[in-house]
């Protein structure tokens, strides 16, 4: 694969929420609005890259068979790090966030590309990888959040679109987190379905 | 070779065909809501006829397009969305805005029920999570209540009881009668009692949920009222208030959503009748009766199978 490929596969193909699955936890909690996706998308972007990096460029060094130690004290130093910095810059989002950022140390996403892809390719490769599945799934974030923003709190990114007694707060509640990703996961296996039909 | 000449014509069970079907079964539904329909008709006039047509047609809708999306049979065969659109309206505030009664019936039909299969396969009440869905999304809208023909802002019996406003409180008679504020088709005990006898007397319910589910409301508060010195009064009011009757004869009894052992309905009714009570007088909302179905919904797999009988001739459990 070029590294193009390694890139854009994060973004539809193997994207890590709708097609793999992975990060779900997260992906139910912040999803309330879409300022807090972005900041997730970009918190998880931060210490994705970084890791990818990192643990490819020791990937001949670190033993076999206590690898995931490893990779779990490198993803925590980047989040710890993460973690300082939100807390020192961006006040808000470290409140609204909460504990999921400490969390992103437990991410399946992060540690999935670690022992998936990181650990048996270059460092370049890693990079790219990284990036897209850090795309992906931040679209994948603010595509959730958009809908559940709008329809529960009648906002987007905090402007107001639809009339005070319109939205319907069960969206912005868990069950509305639940309801709107499995709708929009349905919808997308749809799409994809209809696509391989006509490539076939 | 020659053919075998059939001696004996051999088919399969079932023999004896029975008339009824799930049709003829929803239109007796039908026909033993029409009493309590009629009652909040006449206490809440034309607001109240308004939500139950947006309720019902929007619930046909729903099932229709998701009957279509799914490549199922359509047009609709049978009116058990009619019923869950009824079954909805008679449990929301007759001032609901049109839009959201029409919201919640979709919602019922198209989340409750054919997201998990569509009828037959449902594990909740698609009507109640309809309700639940509306509670939880417009609390102030779902919360306000009228008294009946005059329409004026009053809270509902069970409210009152929880604010401890004694005083105003309506009586038994009232109660009975449905002459209270409260939602669409629970206020009157008396007019859902003869839709459910009904029901009854077809053989479409089991009497042991409806008995148990009221028996225990029954037992647990006159305890409550009992320990706490207060008179037979307290325990009826908890019985003919909120949507107890409701609950107990046309939704504790849904044929898909609750348990068909005769054990496992019994104790069906009392964890019903224990999480209400437990609601009502310990939980934050006035009432529970929708909260108790549907958690006794999840458990309704466990109980049938607990409760399943033993096979003759098979080996004892324990033995």
């Amino acid at each position: 694969m070029s590294l193009k490929d390694e890139f854009t596969k994060g973004i539809i193909k193997e994207n890590p929420l709708f097609r793999m699955l992975l990060g779900t936890c997260p992906s139910l909690a912040i999803t309330t609005s879409v300022d807090n996706a972005l900041g997730m998308g970009a918190a998880c972007i931060a210490v994705l890259l970084a890791s990818n990096t990192v643990i490819s460029a020791m990937r001949s060094i670190i033993p076999n068979s206590i690898r995931i130690p490893v990779y779990i004290v490198i993803i925590a130093s980047f989040v710890t790090m993460i973690d300082q910095l939100m807390h020192a810059f961006t006040p808000a989002l470290y409140t609204s966030l909460g504990i999921f950022i400490p969390l992103i140390v437990v991410n399946c996403i992060i540690l999935g590309r670690a022992e998936a892809f990181a650990s048996r390719n270059g460092v370049l490769a890693s990079i790219m990888d990284a990036l897209g599945m850090g795309i992906g799934f931040t679209l994948a974030l603010v595509l959730v959040s958009s809908f559940r923003e709008v329809l529960g709190a009648g906002t987007f990114l905090g402007m107001p679109i639809l009339p005070e007694g319109i939205p319907a707060i069960l969206m912005i509640l868990p069950p509305g987190g639940f309801i709107t990703l499995g709708c929009l996961m349905a919808g997308l296996n749809k799409l994809q379905e209809k696509f391989t039909q006509q490539e076939a | 070779m020659t053919p075998i000449k059939k001696l004996l014509q051999v088919t399969s069970s079932p023999h004896i065909h029975s008339t009824e079907s799930i049709s003829s079964a929803m239109r007796d539904v039908l026909l033993a809501l029409v009493p309590a329909l009629l009652v909040s008709l006449y206490f809440f006039r034309v607001p109240a006829l308004l939500l139950v047509l947006s309720c019902v047609s929007s619930a046909y809708i729903a099932e229709y397009l998701c009957l279509k999306a799914m490549g199922k049979q359509t047009p609709v065969k049978e009116q058990s969305a009619v019923v869950t659109g009824l079954l909805l309206a008679f449990c929301l505030p007759p001032t609901l805005p049109l839009w959201m009664g029409a919201l919640g019936s979709a919602f019922g039909i198209v989340i409750a029920k054919h997201l998990f299969g569509g009828l037959g396969y449902n594990i909740f009440n698609p009507a109640l999570i309809g309700r639940c869905f509306l509670l939880a999304s417009f609390p102030v809208a779902m919360t306000h209540w009228i008294t009946p023909i005059d329409g004026v802002s009053s809270a509902s019996p069970l409210g009152m009881l929880k604010e401890s406003m004694e005083g105003s409180l309506p009586s038994v008679t009232q109660l009975l009668v449905g002459n209270v504020s409260g939602s669409l088709g629970e206020t009157s005990a008396v007019a859902i009692l003869i839709g459910g006898l009904y029901l009854w007397y077809r053989g479409h319910i089991d009497l042991r949920i409806p008995a148990s589910f009221i028996g225990t409301v029954f037992v647990l508060t006159f305890i409550i009222a009992m320990v706490n010195g207060k008179g037979i009064s307290c325990p009826l009011f908890h019985l003919f208030a909120g949507g107890l009757f409701l609950g107990a004869f046309f939704m504790a009894t849904d044929w898909v959503t609750t348990p068909v052992t005769k054990l496992g309905r019994i104790l069906f009714g009392i964890g019903c009748g224990s999480l209400v009570v437990l609601i009502r007088v310990k939980g934050g909302y006035p009432e529970g009766v929708a909260y108790s179905i549907l958690l006794m919904n999840v458990v309704t797999p466990l109980l049938d199978r607990y409760t399943k009988a033993r096979v003759f001739g098979r080996e004892q459990r324990n033995g």
